[in-house]
């Protein structure tokens, strides 16, 4: 309807005197064509207007509950860049290994901090993952399983992915104590909460032939599961895995906010006392270890879709 | 004739077919290994922890007791609901707006990073290493920095939520530029376009829609995480949320989880909505 409105609308200058093309604009028909196009087009320009509008009002309204002030930020703008240059070492040609020893010169209490972060997500991965692992397979829809039972772990699952990670670790630090436990228990239920639905998504993509062979064979329900649906999406879960335990370990770095381990502890300690060279230390580190992370499981996740593209 | 094979029958094929059977021992050796060296690490980790039985045991018994207290949830009195409710609105607040303004700073940053734009390779090397650092500084450190600079409040967190993103949304958006069709840009060029009217016209209607989507998942993901800069004094309900667990009110925090829960399911769907009414179900 629209596609033909728009031909009898578009104005044709020919290159020639001769050329016409045959669209006579007085032609009732055509014109009806091109009334209704200008109507539609009418139409839409009033969406987006309104949507513009509707937009404008949310900011303004998100504008007053932020309690965005431009004359504040203004006035107090040019300390974002001192405090940067404030947090900087001061790093001479002429001395430089000696600046560089003063400015890490907590290294080996950091670097043992951010083994326990890395430690920590790990382990938080781990169980997560085998939580979610366990979760996912009555949370799929096309594993047949009993429908109250699939509602619940989905309901479960969404409630462990939904409360921060950060929320778990403040209720935990009260019931363990301080220390990385809190940290890991926190990483792990809300990586299984996440891990549980991607992994179900998975399970229900998968090619369903196995399954009904295995059944056709007379095969218990834990019996389809291990021979027929285990073995299609396990490089999948490995591959999610590995991306989740990257996001772990930038979650496991803020942990020590709230005492539950990791560098976290001493980063805020830093931030909050004003250790200013000691903050631009632990943030390089800490963003040198995410960026290895980041490069590592990359190749490695590139290196299980390999393997299972050859298969 | 019986389809079931006897048990001599049986035990020739998997003789026979041993190899296909056990795959191949490289496979089986090399597989053997990452597990073991993953338990082993595993174990190492958890000895790391000075976790010991007792104190385990106490946590949990602990933290039954904390779940029975919690119930049923509870703000306390009607002024302090409206508290919390009004801290939701401002957390959604900041949100919204410091991802709008990550989307609109980082659009040039994204355009900078794009090898099909800006060839020179070290504009285009910094532009990414710079974004590539500020993503990975999580929000809730962006926010204790910014609590120093403008002091505290939700505009601190807005900033915070806005800094971390503009890294993540001009990667986001070098990305989809790169996969960007050339041949509306060579059609533009071939009409007597500048570089400008290339980018205007040319690009940006490829990526809009992808950038719109982008920034809506961002909405999303950022409501969960400015419900929780408020433990460090950046706005929003994040401060109610340690401040009713730190104190041990049970009943209150429950209420301000299921406050959170609800906000965030709701931006879910409406995002969810939104999304696939810009670029429809398919490219979801």
């Amino acid at each position: 309807m629209t596609g033909s409105g728009i031909l009898a609308a578009i104005d044709f200058p020919g290159d020639g005197p001769s050329m016409t093309l045959a669209i006579d604009r007085n032609d009732p028909a055509i014109r009806a064509h091109a009334d209704l196009y200008r109507r539609e087009m009418m139409v839409k320009r009033w969406h987006t207007l309104i949507g513009a509008a509707i937009f404008i009002v949310c900011i303004v309204l998100s504008a007053i509950g932020a309690e965005v002030d431009p004359g504040k930020f203004a006035e107090n703008a040019w300390r974002f860049p001192k405090y940067i240059v404030e947090i900087m070492p001061t790093l001479r040609p002429a001395t430089f290994l000696a600046d560089l020893k003063e400015w890490y010169w907590g290294l080996n209490g950091w670097l043992k901090l951010l083994w326990q972060t890395l430690l920590i997500a790990y382990v938080g991965t781990i169980l997560g993952a085998i939580g979610g692992f366990l979760l996912c397979f009555t949370a799929a829809a096309n594993l047949g399983g009993t429908g109250w039972l699939r509602w619940g772990t989905r309901r479960f699952l969404e409630f462990c992915r939904t409360v921060p990670d950060i929320v778990f670790a403040l209720i935990f630090v009260i019931a363990f104590g301080l220390g990385p436990l809190p940290g890991v228990l926190a990483i792990a239920i809300h990586t299984m909460g996440a891990m549980g639905k991607l992994f179900s998504e998975v399970v229900e993509n998968i090619d369903m032939k196995p399954v009904d062979g295995m059944t056709a064979t007379g095969a218990g329900w834990w019996q389809m599961v291990r021979f027929a649906v285990v073995p299609q999406v396990l490089s999948n879960f490995a591959s999610y895995a590995l991306l989740r335990f990257e996001i772990n370990v930038r979650g496991a770095s803020i942990m020590g906010f709230v005492g539950a381990g990791g560098i976290g502890q001493d980063l805020i300690e830093a931030i909050r006392k004003f250790y200013f060279t000691d903050v631009s230390a632990i943030l390089f580190l800490i963003i040198l270890t995410v960026m290895l992370i980041d490069y590592g499981t990359e190749r490695l996740r590139h290196a299980l879709l390999s393997l299972e593209h050859r298969r | 004739m019986s389809l079931a094979l006897s048990a001599s029958e049986r035990a020739e094929l998997v003789a026979r077919h041993q190899a296909a059977i056990d795959g191949s021992l490289k496979t089986r050796l090399i597989t053997t290994g990452i597990v073991a060296a993953m338990i082993a690490l595993f174990i190492y980790a958890l000895t790391t922890f000075e976790l010991d039985l007792w104190r385990i045991i106490h946590g949990f018994s602990n933290l039954g007791t904390f779940v029975v207290l919690m119930l049923p949830p509870d703000p306390g009195s009607f002024a302090r609901a409206i508290v919390f409710v009004k801290a939701l609105f401002e957390t959604i607040a900041i949100a919204f707006l410091g991802t709008i303004l990550a989307a609109i700073f980082a659009f040039p940053l994204g355009f900078l990073a794009a090898k099909n734009v800006v060839a020179n390779r070290v504009v285009h090397f910094l532009a990414r290493r710079s974004m590539d650092t500020v993503r990975g500084v999580d929000a809730l450190i962006w926010a204790l920095i910014w609590v120093n600079v403008v002091g505290l409040g939700p505009f601190a967190g807005m900033l915070a939520i806005m800094t971390s993103d503009v890294g993540a949304f001009g990667k986001l958006y070098s990305e989809a530029i790169e996969a960007a069709d050339r041949k509306p840009v060579e059609g533009v060029t071939s009409v007597g376009g500048s570089k400008l009217h290339e980018i205007r016209f040319g690009l940006i209607p490829q990526v809009l829609p992808v950038i719109a989507s982008q920034v809506l998942y961002f909405i999303e993901s950022n409501t969960r995480s400015s419900t929780i800069i408020g433990i460090v004094g950046a706005g929003g309900i994040g401060l109610y949320l340690a401040e009713t667990i730190r104190t041990l009110e049970w009943q209150q925090a429950s209420f301000v989880i299921l406050l959170v829960l609800a906000a965030v399911s709701v931006i879910d769907l409406l995002s969810n909505k939104l999304r696939f009414a810009i670029i429809g179900k398919r490219a979801v």
